[in-house]
């Protein structure tokens, strides 16, 4: 049978950055084809490309078995190709109806547009339970009707195939499992499913194939009933990276933070931090386990003070602190905090090193007394943190923006580690960081604790969950699923961390 | 005050609120495709001064209106230029289009007219003179509907067009295909694009809109409101139209009414000079600032509130 | 996902772009001169002659590099907070209140007292009507291009009412205040006749010297104080800003006073120094020739400095060949004005592909 889509030899670059090289791939029709790879494996650039967002430098696309030129997203769309981005591309004002034509008008009126789309939508949402409500604002619809929106978008255009990208990471589990059950329902009836993820247990849940990239390649394609993940996870990362860090048993003292009862609600009144109590000492690591967005970046922001709790208490050695809402009095106090987002908030990129080592603790008298600033303390201060994180260049006066990924990593960790904090909230510390810079990163964590400190760990990566901290608490859905050692076994984590936490505790 | 004046004075407001309902609407246009446009007052300003040269030349204020919508036209192709395809600074680019506007308008007229800016005054052929609608005479003896005629009726033909550019604007934002992708073009430019539609296409048609609508504006200042260009003659209006779109919630019909009442507040400047509320005169100033006083107190959120399409003022990349 | 506007060499992002935006500006003013009919380079030599040729067109230059000087560094100030202050005209305006208020009713003061008095009052009066809109933005999200566009109309229709119903002298019938007498500035001739110098005619008097310091203090406020670092951060990253705990409410209204506190000061240079009494639109545009003047000068104080100049070379020069060629009217700086802000600000990148094309190396 010809495959839905070919991708032959699809070659693609961004200035220095080689995103996709020679990249072939081949799409049965009526199936679910799942694509899988680390952060910046080329996946979403690849998807790019046949959807006309972005142009191949090289090689060809064929649906149907004919080679097309798509140069924009109305040629795709031309060729039955439409596509589910991860940030939605709805119109926020609209209305469910208006976001559907918009682009499929068919004639200068919208009003039989409109009709068409609105018998349309009902007779999409007889065959593949896809009800949403065609008056709704989209603005006011929850996430995952809105991604429902976006694949009736798609269908009302005339889809053949459709490409998902990390359609599941905004979506609660129910959602999830909804999605999937829809997705199954199109393949049945003649469509074809592209699901990009980096979630392993998505696609053995749901896809037919599965093809693996990393570094910009295509490693291979397996059918997945032949597959593991065990073999697809070797597949993803090439070589088997164990994050295992030395480590000595931690010799926890008396608590240093302690969190009551904590809530946080956005601005629409959804609670993201939902009553969350927990507590850190001194000398341990406290990890915090989940899928992002589960209301782990809310409840960082809120320990740092730079979010103000909606309710709830947090005590910091034995001052409220939750109240206050400000960072800068907990620097004071000695709370630092490596932010979650080093680009945007953990240094600024239009600033010189040294200038983005203060960032935080510009305040401090050793700095320059009063409003002076001392330009000549903060070079010497930044020189002397480069040399103790082995940053490369050691320059203070080069431009933040210009140091890699890992190094602008030791540049903040280094200015938060270097203030002798009694607490060190951490998000992310390896996020986007080389394999060297990460064990760096890690030994030093793992020293600071040792020295007597209390710090807080979030991050995604659960295998770095699991080798730096010595407590894990699970965030699901804004709640703390449960509490577990550092012993605990990975599958019961991946539970908790899916929100199936009765049973298991 | 003399209420047989009322007529007068609402007559005198619809004509003062023209040149300032056909720039929110221009502003209206251009800031629902999400480009900011602080040159409103400049291309009028240009387009009065083309307009005013144009049909002093050409002895026509056919010909005036002409080159004063290209003059217009051309200005906003910068503007557009400026924000879509460089992605510059949108307010920067229009702060310079509106000191190119005043200061080409009074070189170039200096040199052909050497009346130090001014143009000479034109006839009656060279302007938009006042059209009596049919009936209107008929009814200067009734004595109720004697003074509606008297509003309603003796206006120039750009009055009426301008009255009539506020409901097609509303439909064709609400009900055509292009007012549909218009408005989302300034709220999330990525759906647009994702959508097969281009972006930098879109912007550019609204972009040439408000240097048309400009562009009738300025020829309607220089050429039906007053019969010659003098310096500045747009006086503020750019900015007080903005005020008004803003005012109006970045809406056709709002706009309309926000401009009337602008357009009132100047009229009754201009008749009520040296009014008195007891022993305190009120100053003329206090009637011009009116508007601004209002756009303030409106931004600040004191009044209801005002929201602008989400991407204006953004330059559109695809990298997200 | 790549940024290619970060990677070329510094000494082409800031001074060699920089000059071919300027560069292309003029020669658009020159095509405008050649459509007038006039040859561009025969006006090119009477302005420089105007304003470089004789000890009153250096004079004039500094009278005017004083203001514009005083305004570039209020817009720049507030651009480094990340706002765009287009009142600098009205603040200017304002300010002019203080001074008069100062000097008008304090003249029983000696004049090493009333002066400074006058001085601080014009740049807080200026101060004041920028921090209403710094206010407005920070607490109510007024977007500050157009509150400050509002408040020049509004000190605009303000101090028409006021000169005219308040401060006009009855009787008078020019619309202008009474001459101050204690706040007065001497100007470099008058300040020769003490010493016995003969000068020409000037405008040109000590507040040029008020104009450096505050290049100076700006460039010290900036890159060598505290708030001046909680500035720069706010304008280049508000989430880093608020990581960092800096409250930005108080910057931006901080930034937007200090902003306005520098517009204001050009009352001093025009109200105390030259006109020596309160007339109608006294700052003559010179706070939006400071937009162009900082997006000349980067937002750098030096770079500022030195676009003050320039403009003021192109305000004498102009004025001077206004007489010259009468044909060319002193309105053609406003287009270089116009010009400059077009391909300096909007255009910025307008070369720089070309540039990239130049200078970038391939890597593999």
């Amino acid at each position: 049978m010809t495959p839905a889509i070919e991708l032959i030899g699809i070659d693609k670059r961004f200035g220095s950055v080689h995103a996709n090289k020679d990249v072939s791939l081949a799409i049965g029709k009526g199936s679910i084809h799942g694509i899988i790879g680390e952060n910046g494996a080329g996946k979403s650039t690849l998807m790019s490309i046949l959807f006309g967002f972005y142009h191949a430098d090289k090689g060809e696309i064929r649906v149907g078995g004919k080679p097309v030129k798509i140069k924009s997203s109305a040629d795709a769309i031309a060729h039955g190709v439409g596509m589910v981005h991860q940030h939605f591309m709805l119109v926020e004002p609209f209305t469910v109806l208006e976001n559907v034509v918009l682009g499929a008008e068919g004639a200068a009126l919208i009003g039989p547009a409109l009709a068409r789309a609105r018998a349309e939508l009902e007779h999409l949402a007889h065959n593949y339970e896809l009800d949403v409500d065609p008056d709704a604002t989209i603005g006011e619809l929850p996430v995952g009707l809105q991604q429902r929106v976006e694949i009736l978008k798609a269908l009302f255009k005339g889809a053949e195939v459709l490409i998902l990208d990390e359609p599941t990471g905004v979506l609660t589990p129910d959602e999830a499992d909804q999605l999937f059950r829809i997705l199954g329902t199109l393949r049945d009836q003649g469509k074809t499913v592209i699901l990009i993820t980096h979630k392993l247990r998505e696609i053995m849940a749901i896809t037919d194939r599965v093809s693996v990239m990393r570094r910009g390649e295509m490693v291979g394609t397996k059918e997945t009933k032949q597959t593991s993940v065990e073999e697809l996870a070797e597949m993803m990362v090439g070589r088997r990276v164990l994050l295992r860090v030395e480590k000595g048993e931690a010799n926890p003292g008396e608590t240093v933070l302690e969190v009551k009862n904590l809530t946080w609600r956005d601005r629409k009144g959804t609670a993201r931090v939902d009553n969350v109590s927990f507590n850190v000492r001194k000398g341990e690591i406290v990890g915090i386990a989940g899928v992002s967005g589960n209301g782990q970046s809310e409840l960082l922001d809120v320990i740092a003070g730079i979010a103000r709790a909606t309710s709830g208490e947090i005590v910091f050695e034995g001052k409220s602190i939750g109240a206050l809402a400000d960072p800068r009095y907990l620097r004071r106090e000695g709370v630092a905090h490596v932010p979650e987002d080093r680009q945007h908030r953990g240094l600024v990129n239009s600033f010189d090193a040294s200038e983005s080592s203060i960032l935080g603790w510009h305040f401090e008298e050793t700095l320059g007394r009063g409003f002076h600033l001392d330009r000549r303390a903060v070079v010497e201060r930044c020189r002397h943190e480069m040399q103790d994180f082995d940053v490369r260049p050691a320059d203070p006066y080069l431009k933040s923006a210009k140091f890699s990924g890992g190094n602008q990593q030791k540049i903040i960790l280094a200015r938060e580690i270097s203030r002798d904090p009694d607490l060190l909230i951490v998000g992310q510390p390896t996020r986007g960081v080389d394999i060297g810079a990460i064990e760096f990163i890690h030994k030093r964590l793992i020293a600071l604790r040792d020295q007597g400190k209390a710090i807080l760990l979030v991050s995604v990566e659960l295998d770095e969950i699991r080798s730096l901290s010595d407590r894990i608490l699970v965030m699901f859905a804004g709640k703390i699923m449960g509490e577990r050692d550092a012993s605990a076994d990975e599958r019961e984590l991946g539970l908790l961390m899916a929100g199936v936490a009765k049973e298991a505790a | 005050m003399d209420p047989s004046l009322i007529p007068e004075i609402l007559a005198s407001s619809i004509r003062m609120a023209v040149p300032l309902i056909l720039a929110s609407l221009a502003g209206l246009w251009s800031e629902r495709s999400g480009i900011v446009d602080i040159g409103l007052e400049g291309k009028m300003l240009a387009a009065a001064f083309a307009a005013a040269s144009a049909s002093f030349y050409f002895q026509s204020a056919w010909a005036g209106l002409f080159i004063a919508i290209l003059v217009s036209l051309a200005m906003a192709l910068v503007h557009g230029y400026a924000s879509i395809n460089q992605r510059g600074n949108q307010v920067v680019s229009g702060v310079a289009i509106n000191m190119l506007a005043a200061g080409l308008a009074v070189v170039l007229g200096n040199t052909w007219f050497k009346e130090g800016g001014r143009t000479p005054a034109l006839s009656e052929a060279m302007r938009f003179m006042p059209i009596d609608l049919p009936g209107a005479t008929a009814l200067a003896d009734i004595p109720v509907l004697a003074g509606l005629a008297k509003i309603v009726s003796g206006h120039s033909l750009l009055t009426y067009l301008a009255l009539a550019l506020v409901p097609l604007s509303a439909w064709a934002l609400a009900r055509t295909r292009f007012g549909l992708r218009l408005r989302a073009v300034g709220e999330n430019p990525h759906a647009v694009d994702t959508a097969g539609i281009s972006v930098a296409r879109l912007r550019y048609q609204a972009v040439i809109i408000a240097g048309v609508l400009c562009g009738i504006a300025g020829a309607y200042i220089s050429t039906s409101l007053s019969a010659s260009f003098v310096r500045d003659m747009s006086a503020g209006r750019g900015f007080m139209a903005l005020a008004a779109l803003i005012f109006a919630n970045w809406r056709a019909w709002p706009a309309l009414y926000t401009c009337l009442l602008f357009g009132f507040l100047q009229a009754i400047g201009n008749f009520m000079q040296g009014a008195r509320i007891g022993q305190f005169e009120i100053p003329v100033q206090f009637f011009n600032t009116l508007p601004y006083l209002m756009t303030v107190v409106l931004l600040a959120g004191f009044i209801g509130k005002s929201i602008p399409p989400r991407a204006s003022g953004i330059p559109y990349t695809k990298d997200r | 996902m790549a940024a290619p506007r970060s990677e070329l060499p510094a000494w082409v992002d800031i001074g060699l772009i920089p000059l071919l935006n300027l560069a292309v500006a003029l020669i658009v003013a020159g095509l405008v001169v050649v459509i007038i009919g006039e040859n561009p380079l025969q006006a090119l030599g009477i302005m420089l002659n105007g304003a470089l040729g004789s000890f009153k067109g250096w004079s004039y230059l500094f009278y005017y590099t004083t203001n514009f000087t005083f305004t570039g560094l209020a817009v720049a100030v507030a651009f480094h907070a990340g706002l765009f202050n287009i009142g600098g005209e009205g603040q200017a305006y304002f300010a002019g209140l203080g001074a008069a208020i100062v000097g008008l009713n304090l003249e029983f003061l000696p004049w090493p007292i009333v002066i400074p008095l006058a001085v601080l009052a014009s740049a807080g009066f200026g101060a004041f009507w920028a921090w209403v809109p710094g206010v407005l933005q920070a607490k109510r999200g007024s977007h500050i291009v157009i509150t400050t566009i509002m408040f020049n109309f509004i000190a605009a229709s303000l101090m028409v009412y006021l000169i005219n119903n308040v401060f006009r002298p009855v009787g008078r019938m020019a619309v202008e205040s009474r001459e101050i007498t204690g706040a007065y500035i001497l100007n470099f001739r008058e300040l020769g006749r003490l010493i016995g110098w003969k000068l020409p005619s000037t405008p040109l008097n000590p507040t040029i010297f008020l104009a450096f310091l505050a290049a100076w203090g700006v460039w010290y406020l900036l890159w060598r104080t505290k708030l001046g670092y909680e500035i720069r951060t706010v304008g280049a990253n508000p989430e880093a800003a608020a990581y960092a705990g800096i409250d930005q409410a108080r910057i931006i209204t901080v930034s937007m006073a200090i902003s306005g506190a520098l517009a204001g000061l050009l009352s001093v240079n025009e109200v105390l120094g030259v006109q020596h009494r309160l007339l109608l639109e006294f700052a003559g545009g010179a706070g939006f020739v400071g937009i162009a003047v900082a997006l000349m000068g980067r937002s750098h104080p030096v770079g500022i400095v030195l676009a003050a100049m320039l403009f003021g070379l192109l305000y004498q020069g102009g004025t001077e060949l206004s007489f010259a060629r009468p044909l060319i009217s002193r309105d053609m700086i406003v287009v270089i004005q116009g010009l400059v802000i077009l391909f300096m600000g909007a255009l910025e990148y307008a070369f720089r592909p070309w540039m990239a094309a130049l200078f970038f190396k391939p890597e593999d």
